[in-house]
């Protein structure tokens, strides 16, 4: 097997920098020329940013009204991620920074652990608190013993901190809890994940095919402006959902299927593309690998077969499948996003890549186009010393395509049942509210137990914070400054994140956390600057712009290098993949004791009485850090079940009515929900949002509202490539009465 | 003048963003709002129809709201702009009561309060705050008495439906359907 792909993604570390100065009380907002920002008496003002409510980090511009207040977010217009539109939750941003309930000081808990009481400490005492405890942890462990679970811009500081203090033992939600599968699944077809935003090119499509995508419920900015434009010029939209998605809504053909069968229509269409030779054939000719062993191995997944295990028609089948043909190359099946469904998931995204190649649409217009990125050099640093041991070490036999860290092999290595060598002791978590985004939460409570510290760094009380020994609070992306967004896309370009505003209450940087953490650990050559605007004027002008240019346009664009958005005609271009070509068949899993080819397996189904519990997005909230925002729950403040009026009728369930649930397992819900009865669901199915029921007290607004669908998900099927949690395999039945809560799985 | 506006149904994903929007533009208190979204089904699982529309007063030509007004500070304004004026508006809610499409509200500083059609913007020539926003591109503002403009032309060209229109109240929200 090669590992010349996966080495090649890689980003190389940087060169050796200078002595650090002193740390003098600073302003962080202050940088060479801030005055434009201060919200001069009488004048509308704006400052540049990105968005941080969601990954997609669209730029745009804060506001601030004649009284120096931030008053709303508008999109940049030159920025590809947004065309100029925030989605709801940007264009709501405000409210995570005027939210009251944000943490306001530093937090250290009082007595044992366990006990959730804090006192308020000063930002010096809580980093000499923690100095001193990641010295006595990494002393007495090893400082690979100190864990980080991340998200988002924040998230790189403290991963910096930890590279730096000798842990790669890094790990975020994103990976495993969502597109892991995905990226591999596209890395073992085409040589290279997808990263972020995906490369589609949605506007130029003809056929959209929808198998794992809710646009529109997911306000995937971009490619929700893109699917709008694309219906405008009259694309084909096929969905393939249980529910009626508003995406499904919207389509030409909407296939209803049955849940966790969309393997089975996956290999159909691709028997239905390759017999009826429907495929592209030059491309599939030149590019690819492996199509005669394809075409043997699909015989046995005709469209009546597969009737029978998905309940889609087979002339359905058939249609949609030529639907996508007269399209192509100008097709796209959605890779989705969040792919950790059923821990079969590299497999089912391996078949969703395949009939992507069968159709000829990676690298071509309306397909997949070619992203590129601005070469942004990194800020000089001292090079990080090398770990003994890493992630993968915690159980090295596990996982042998994972390409990123994986949460759940963290919580593995921090359990008390860990029999390995390498176990985890202490955690930092920045940005992620981990007992609500990775399933399971009781296996996570037992692994924080059995920790000997825990820091959280967060802007709200969100659960994860009560299990802290200390709790840093960060300032929203609205007070701060953060890496330049370097995102890959059609065009090269970057955008800036300014502070608009100071940060509120004793709440701080990410990254001046990170710094002054490193002083007191002696790591000051790695956080060498005073005020992060150093590092970004630094970076800006090797690229011939500054953060003075950047502060008047927020998003600059340049021209690709090559003419290359899409393969020439005729082109034979070499993939990162063992044999340079597509690969239809796939050596490397073979190698590794994998299909090869995805395989058709039948998954769990329900008991009599238990409907299986689907859940997603909602347009104005992004997982479960958005439910206290007081913008975002004016417009949506708690989440509902979606059942099927048959199954309402069976168990005289009504609109609004208050249930709990039960799953398989005996897992009881904390609160209830309020039942929505509605066709938009198949009768073997229930859905909700994720992201509501919070258990914390000090999320005023979103404590107790609605239904933690977390709760639900303890039967996790993890996928064995890419350590992805799948969480769709759980089945809950209704309780109309309030239970007795000594049930709890 | 005639102000007026359209709104793809095709393409509204039913998103709110409209709505937000609108309360951070015009400083709508948290609780309230001068739009919001209507989601309708029809049919039987699997065959199905789904609608979002993002609804607001319908600036109608036939204004029960300005008739009820006791005090005048329902009027209307140039282009056919329905406001209410809060110094002279004394909260009694008669045409929160005569609205057929419930886009009036009794604000919490006690006047009645509802879109604007955000006025102030297009005095500077901007779109209002939710046409602006929406990421579907979905709705169409301006002047009907303008042949060539968005609104006329995609009025013009596809098909559409006003709401209440038995209410007679000849409404200038139009859904293109």
């Amino acid at each position: 097997m090669k590992t010349t792909r996966r080495d090649f993604i890689k980003i190389s570390s940087l060169g050796a920098g200078t002595i650090a100065l002193g740390t003098p009380a600073i302003k962080f907002l202050a940088g060479a020329d801030d005055s434009e920002n201060k919200g001069k008496s009488g004048a509308v003002t704006r400052t540049p940013n990105y968005c941080e409510v969601c990954f997609w980090n669209c730029a745009g511009w804060v506001y601030k009204n004649e009284e120096g207040k931030i008053w709303k977010i508008i999109g940049n217009e030159d920025d590809p991620h947004s065309y100029g539109r925030f989605c709801p939750r940007g264009t709501g941003g405000v409210g995570m920074y005027y939210d009251e309930d944000r943490l306001k000081t530093p937090l250290m808990r009082v007595g044992e652990p366990g006990n959730q009481t804090y006192k308020e400490i000063s930002w010096d005492e809580a980093f000499e608190h923690i100095a001193g405890k990641m010295k006595e942890i990494g002393g007495k462990y090893g400082n690979e013993s100190i864990a980080l679970f991340k998200h988002g811009s924040s998230g790189k500081h403290f991963g910096k901190l930890m590279s730096a203090f000798g842990s790669t033992n890094q790990a975020g939600p994103a990976y495993a809890q969502c597109k892991g599968p995905r990226e591999e699944a596209f890395a073992l077809t085409f040589g290279e994940p997808l990263h972020s935003p995906e490369p589609l090119d949605i506007r130029d499509t003809k056929c959209l095919v929808l198998i794992g995508s809710h646009l529109g419920e997911n306000m995937h900015n971009g490619q929700v402006q893109e699917m709008s434009e694309a219906i405008d010029k009259g694309v084909t939209v096929i969905t393939v959902d249980p529910r009626l998605s508003t995406a499904a809504s919207k389509s030409k053909f909407w296939l209803p299927i049955k849940p966790a069968t969309d393997t089975a229509l996956l290999l159909a269409w691709i028997n239905v593309i390759i017999n009826e030779e429907l495929y592209d054939k030059e491309y599939v000719d030149k590019l690819t690998i492996g199509l005669d062993k394809l075409k043997d191995h699909v015989q046995q997944y005709t469209p009546e077969w597969a009737y029978g295990i998905t309940t889609i028609e087979p002339s359905q089948i058939r249609a949609t499948a030529k639907a996508m043909a007269d399209a192509s190359p100008s097709v796209i099946v959605h890779p989705g996003r969040h792919a950790t469904w059923y821990g079969d998931d590299t497999q089912r995204i391996r078949a969703i890549a395949i009939l992507n190649a069968l159709l000829g649409s990676y690298g071509r217009r309306g397909g997949f186009y070619l992203p590129t990125k601005a070469k942004l050099p990194g800020f000089p640093s001292e090079k990080n010393p090398n770990p003994a041991w890493s992630w993968r070490d915690i159980e090295p036999e596990k996982y042998p395509f994972a390409s990123d860290g994986v949460t759940n092999l963290l919580v593995d290595g921090s359990h008390p049942d860990y029999k390995g060598k390498h176990s985890i002791k202490a955690w930092f978590v920045i940005g992620t509210n981990l007992p609500v985004s990775i399933p399971n939460t009781k296996r996570t409570v037992e692994a924080m137990d059995n920790q000997e510290f825990i820091v959280v760094i967060d802007t709200m009380p969100t659960e994860i914070t009560g299990y802290a020994d200390i709790v840093l609070p960060e300032c929203t992306y609205l007070e701060r400054y953060d890496d330049i967004r370097v995102s890959p896309h059609r065009e090269p370009n970057i955008a800036l994140r300014m502070p608009a505003a100071e940060p509120k209450y004793e709440s701080k940087p990410a990254w001046w956390m990170a710094k002054e953490l490193a002083k007191r650990l002696g790591l000051d050559a790695y956080f060498n600057f005073e005020n992060y605007s150093e590092v970004l004027d630094w970076q800006l002008k090797q690229i011939g712009s500054s953060l003075e240019e950047m502060k008047k346009i927020g998003v600059k664009k340049f021209e690709r290098e090559f003419d290359d958005l899409y393969f020439a005609p005729g082109e034979i271009p070499e993939f990162f993949t063992g044999s340079g070509k597509i690969e239809l068949y796939s050596s490397e899993l073979a190698a590794y004791g994998f299909d090869p080819m995805p395989v058709y397996k039948p998954l769990p189904e329900p008991e009599a009485g238990f409907y299986r519990l689907i859940y997603g997005r909602a347009p104005m909230h992004t997982f479960s850090r958005t439910a206290n925002n007081p913008n975002l729950t004016d417009l949506m403040k708690e989440n509902s079940v979606w059942i099927n009026p048959k199954v309402a009728k069976e168990w005289d369930l009504k609109n609004d009515q208050k249930i709990w649930l039960k799953n398989q397992d005996g897992a009881i819900s904390s609160f209830p929900i309020k039942v929505r009865v509605t066709e938009r669901i198949r009768w073997d199915s229930v859905y909700m949002v994720h992201g509501f029921g919070h258990k914390d007290k000090r999320l005023s607004r979103a404590f107790g509202h609605g239904l933690m669908d977390t709760e639900m998900i303890t039967n996790v099927l993890i996928d064995k490539e890419s350590g992805g949690t799948g969480m769709r395999s759980n089945f809950v039945t209704f309780l109309t009465e309030k239970p007795e809560k000594e049930v709890q799985s | 003048m005639r102000y007026a506006m359209a709104i793809d149904t095709l393409k509204c994903v039913g998103c709110s963003d409209c709505v937000v929007a609108c309360q951070t533009e015009n400083n709508v208190p948290h609780g309230y709002a001068r739009d919001w979204i209507t989601e309708t089904v029809d049919g039987v699982y699997p065959s199905l129809e789904l609608e979002f529309r993002s609804e607001r007063c319908n600036h109608c030509d036939n204004t029960p709201c300005v008739r009820t007004c006791p005090t005048g500070a329902s009027h209307i304004i140039e282009g056919g702009i329905v406001k209410v004026t809060p110094g002279k508006c004394i909260g009694c809610g008669a045409c929160i009561q005569s609205c057929p499409y419930d886009a009036r509200f009794s604000s919490p500083e006690g006047w009645v309060d509802k879109c604007t059609f955000c006025d102030h913007r297009i005095a500077n020539g901007q779109d209002p705050a939710c046409v602006e926003v929406c990421p579907t591109h979905c709705m169409y503002f301006g002047d009907l008495d303008d042949k060539n403009s968005n609104v006329s032309k995609v009025i013009a060209n596809r098909k559409w439906k006003v709401l209440a229109p038995e209410a007679g109240t000849d409404p200038q929200i139009f859904y293109l359907i």
